[in-house]
């Protein structure tokens, strides 16, 4: 098999082995080079775009694709700049040997940043291309016209040829220019949006047909012949201690190989995977429990978090004079929020398989940052950069979990203490319990009225238990290095976060805090980058504080929020206020809302219906959402029946594609909402699987979903009106939109997630509702 | 170990392996029949589903012995003569997954559904694939692909008895 290295290196090529339709099982066999694996020079060309004498290409881009088909989208803008059909073009992602390092995935930046240098190689690849067919014809460029990969001469169309003639098989051999990756450009410029033909289409995503029938490998489904598979054996209570192990427990067991431990990481591995499950199940470990408890319950968390030193304390943001305005105010609101840890409990444990064949190390993962996973495994198992590559392939729902990719570090030293390929994959209670976990967030807010309702102060005192949380798979912050003893001399402090600032408050004061739990490392909290990492905690308080701000001013909760964001027009937010502005009217329209205060008016039955609205701005990306709810009151039960929300991302690649990412999303913060937490005792996680760990299922789906996708640009006819992350601001207010609808309905104001059934009905109890 | 013999999509195998193993352990690495996927190994996400005598059946808590000389059929053996199933032309028409780790559980639970109740309400549907469970949350588009197939195997049905209908007034 041809390597793309090789095929980079030599001139010719025809096995390059894998479709235009761009995955598939080949992937991965297009890594199979020898090593060693240096980074590919993100400054040539080449690294980026190769076209094939059929006239096809291939995009090797550093990004990887969770699901929200990004992949689709890179086709669609560099098909487009390149001037070539969509269908003609594959995609190659995130394997660090034959794509450049644009990190993987994260932030929701694979197009508001990722796609600018997507783009700029891709003009600069037609632009070569126009000179080269210029050549050819001896006419100046400007008498040239591309149409679909096809050059031709504008006065005599007969003279004409395909990009595959012009370049198929050789190389561009362009340099490119830029200090970093971000800022890779040639010297062509970036099209107009106007003069796009693919983006704005909806072709559908090619990853979907093999992920439907079957066809698709994943990391799950890698396997090379001599692989053996390993299962881990986890501290029973957080932060105990290996004292001894008694191998003689798992000596009987069919195909056992080995049981490998350092420090407290113990792992089993057996040649087929049902029997390192049994010997897993099997191994008689004597561990020793801390000294001290590792955390409080998790019913007494916020207690804890509260009345806890901050281990680190940002310097507040104060606007104007937030203590003399509430003094003077003529109502003063005063309320505490809270919100759990939430874990990532992908649908599918971690897994990765190693091999470490030709002295090298090939990693198969779903690491959404491939590249960081290669960095780590070098520096934790003291290999040189260069000997360790990640084959990316797909994987469940990852949304920053494999951010600290546990399963991709376990199987790379398993192979290298193994000598031959290891799987290694978690069992449900396993990840479940040890995954990383969104910070746990408990904020208090004040705000002042004067005496005509207008929101003259606003204070929000923010603290998150969030500790160790980098993210980049630095091999300390991933636990198999931590639980051998590795540690970096301070854990990362993590952070707080405030919400969005744009409405116009006079007088404000933002302070944030960071409290420790006392088991610091090898912790089963430790924290990670749950989807929008800070985002639902910060804006369910705020925006539900908010809506409760409007309820005591007796004003709507929309009319409220848009006089907050018409005012001072002359400060610098007067772009994301327009684009606020038309995303809450998009939404009002597409709901009908009713404007009144809240709550409705008591009524009778059962079922209490209400609505809610909330907003948030995240780099760059405006979301309003609207949520009707049905509220038992005999049962607690909340069902939200109707969701509508108003999506501004700029331009748009996909709008179908958007539209599904924008509904999963929205269902992803309704299971935040009314579902997910994280439980604990003083010893250990007790979520352990999907009873103790309950998620959104197909019966609370909503009746209906409307995504409203808007352009609010105060100059929407921009020839570079720019394309903003589309993968996470949709869930960010749907805790608050709920929270709104369920007090519209009831009275009744729920401060704490998520809104389960028990909780919901001690709270409508206690306000005789 | 013991030689069970397993007919999975049509075709037969034996397999040396411990009786007690999990289904999906054999399906995936005896078989490469890896459509069936590792969820939770507790019977209660789904993603492993295969259907078995027209029952959706959890392939991770289901021990191979128990399964010897029944029809399996796995999210491979779905489409005839190369042609998808309604059920996953209807994802692809819906374009249905996001990461799509579940939907090998999605597709066959509503296979099974729809086989038995080629009609179901939005009520049905919701209830019938309420332990199957999606991290993603493509719930929305999962359903109306469910709707959808519905349709198109309805029609299909419809128009093949009225072909037989005409044939026998002929």
């Amino acid at each position: 098999m041809t390597t793309r290295r090789d095929f980079i290196k030599t001139s010719g090529f025809l096995v390059v082995g894998f479709s235009v339709a761009g995955v598939g099982n080949e992937i991965p066999l297009l890594a199979q080079g020898p090593g060693p694996y240096p980074d590919l020079d993100f400054r040539q060309l080449d690294s980026w775009i190769v076209i094939r004498q059929d006239n096809t290409a291939t995009f090797f881009v550093g990004k990887t694709d969770l699901g929200q088909g990004t992949g689709t989208a890179f086709r669609q803008i560099m098909a487009d700049e390149l001037d070539m059909p969509y269908d003609s073009t594959s995609c190659v992602m995130g394997t660090t040997d034959v794509t450049v390092d644009q990190g993987g995935s994260g932030g929701s930046d694979a197009l508001q940043t990722d796609g600018y240098p997507m783009r700029r190689v891709a003009a600069e690849a037609r632009r070569v291309l126009l000179e080269l067919a210029a050549a050819r014809f001896g006419v100046p460029v400007g008498q040239l016209v591309v149409t679909d990969g096809v050059v031709s001469v504008a006065a005599d169309p007969s003279k004409k040829v395909t990009y595959g003639e012009l370049i198929g098989g050789k190389r561009f051999n362009v340099t490119l220019t830029g200090n970093n990756i971000n800022a890779t450009t040639g010297t062509a410029p970036l099209k107009d949006v106007q003069q796009f033909k693919v983006v704005g289409t909806s072709p559908q995503r090619y990853d979907i047909p093999p992920k439907v029938d079957g066809s698709l490998k994943w990391a799950v489904d890698a396997k090379v012949p001599g692989m053996v598979h390993a299962r881990n054996v986890k501290p029973p209570f957080a932060g105990a201690k290996l004292v001894s192990i008694d191998e003689s427990s798992v000596k009987g067991v069919p195909g056992f190989l080995k049981v490998v431990s350092r420090g407290n990481y113990v792992a089993v591995v057996c040649e087929r995977e049902e029997q390192a499950i049994q010997a897993a199940r099997q191994l008689k470990v004597n561990w020793q429990k801390p000294a001290t408890a590792p955390f409080p319950t998790s019913e007494n968390l916020f207690n804890f978090m509260r009345s806890a030193t901050p281990t680190f304390s940002a310097m507040p943001t104060v606007v104007g004079n937030p203590d003399g305005a509430l003094k003077g105010a003529a109502k003063v609101l005063e309320a505490t929020y809270e919100i759990p840890f939430q874990g990532h409990t992908a649908i599918g444990p971690a897994h990765a398989m190693a091999d470490p064949s030709n002295d090298q190390l090939t990693i198969y993962s779903n690491d959404m940052k491939s590249y960081g996973l290669r960095d780590g495994v070098a520096e934790f198992l003291k290999m040189p950069r260069d000997r360790v590559r990640v084959v990316w392939m797909e994987g469940p729902q990852a949304y920053g979990r494999t951010a600290a990719d546990d399963a991709g570090f376990e199987a790379a030293f398993l192979a290298k203490e193994l000598g031959r390929p290891v799987r290694v994959q978690w069992m449900r209670n396993e990840e479940t319990a040890w995954d990383t976990k969104g910070p746990a967030f408990a904020v208090r807010v004040r705000g002042g009225l004067d005496a005509q309702g207008n929101l003259v102060a606003f204070e929000y005192d923010a603290r998150s238990a969030d500790f160790n949380h980098l993210g980049y798979n630095e091999h300390d912050t991933v636990l198999i290095s931590q639980l051998m003893g590795n540690r970096r001399e301070m854990p990362a402090r993590g952070s707080a976060a405030a919400p969005s600032e744009m409405y116009a408050i006079p007088n404000r004061r933002m302070a944030l805090h960071v409290v420790s739990l006392p088991l610091v490392w090898e912790t089963p909290l430790r924290t990670g980058n749950l989807r929008d990492p800070n985002g639902p905690q910060a804006t369910f308080a705020s925006e539900s504080f908010i809506d409760e701000l409007a309820a005591a001013a007796n004003a709507d909760p929309v009319e409220f929020r848009m006089k907050l964001l018409q005012a001072a027009p002359d400060d610098d937010s007067g772009f994301k206020r327009a684009r606020s502005i038309a995303c809450i009217k998009a939404a009002v329209e597409a709901f009908k809302w009713d404007t009144r205060p809240s709550p409705k008016r008591a009524a009778n039955g059962d079922v209490l219906t209400g609505r809610g609205i909330a907003y948030t701005y995240r780099s760059q990306t405006v979301v309003a959402q609207i949520a009707e709810v049905e509220v038992n009151r005999r049962t607690g039960r909340v069902w939200v029946k109707r969701l509508v929300c108003a999506h501004d991302c700029g331009l748009i690649i996909n709008p179908e594609g958007l539209r599904r990412t924008i509904e999963a999303g929205l269902l992803y913060g309704l299971s935040r909402a009314l579902h997910e937490e994280v439980s604990f005792d003083t010893e250990k996680v007790t979520s352990v699987d999907w009873v103790s760990s309950p998620t959104l299922t197909h019966a609370d789906c909503p009746e209906s979903i409307e995504v409203v996708l808007v352009n609010g640009d105060p100059n929407p006819k921009r020839s570079d009106l720019p394309h903003y992350g589309a993968g996470e601001t949709m869930l960010k207010p749907t805790l608050a939109a709920i929270g709104n609808a369920v007090f519209d309905a009831t009275g009744v104001r729920l401060r704490r997630v998520p809104f389960r059934n028990a909780r919901v009905l001690a709270a409508l109890k206690a306000a005789q509702v | 170990m013991a030689n069970i013999s397993l007919r999975v999509n049509g075709k037969s195998h034996t397999v040396d392996v411990d009786p007690a193993t999990p289904l999906l352990y054999v399906l995936r690495n005896d078989l490469d029949l890896q459509g069936p996927r590792f969820g939770c190994g507790l019977g209660q996400c789904g993603a492993c589903t295969v259907i078995i005598k027209g029952e959706a059946v959890r392939s991770c808590i289901r021990p191979v012995s128990t399964v010897q000389g029944a029809e399996i059929t796995t999210l491979e053996g779905l489409a005839v003569n190369g042609k998808l199933h309604p059920l996953q032309q209807a994802w692809i028409d819906e374009q249905v997954p996001a990461c799509g780790f579940c939907q090998n559980g999605q597709i066959m639970t509503a296979k099974a559904l729809l086989d038995k109740n080629p009609t179901p309400t939005d009520a049905q549907i919701r209830q019938g694939m309420a332990s199957t469970l999606c991290r993603c949350m493509t719930y929305y588009r999962i359903q109306s692909a469910i709707k959808l197939a519905a349709k198109t195997i309805t029609s299909a049905r419809n128009e093949d008895s009225e072909q037989k209908g005409s044939e026998v007034i002929a």
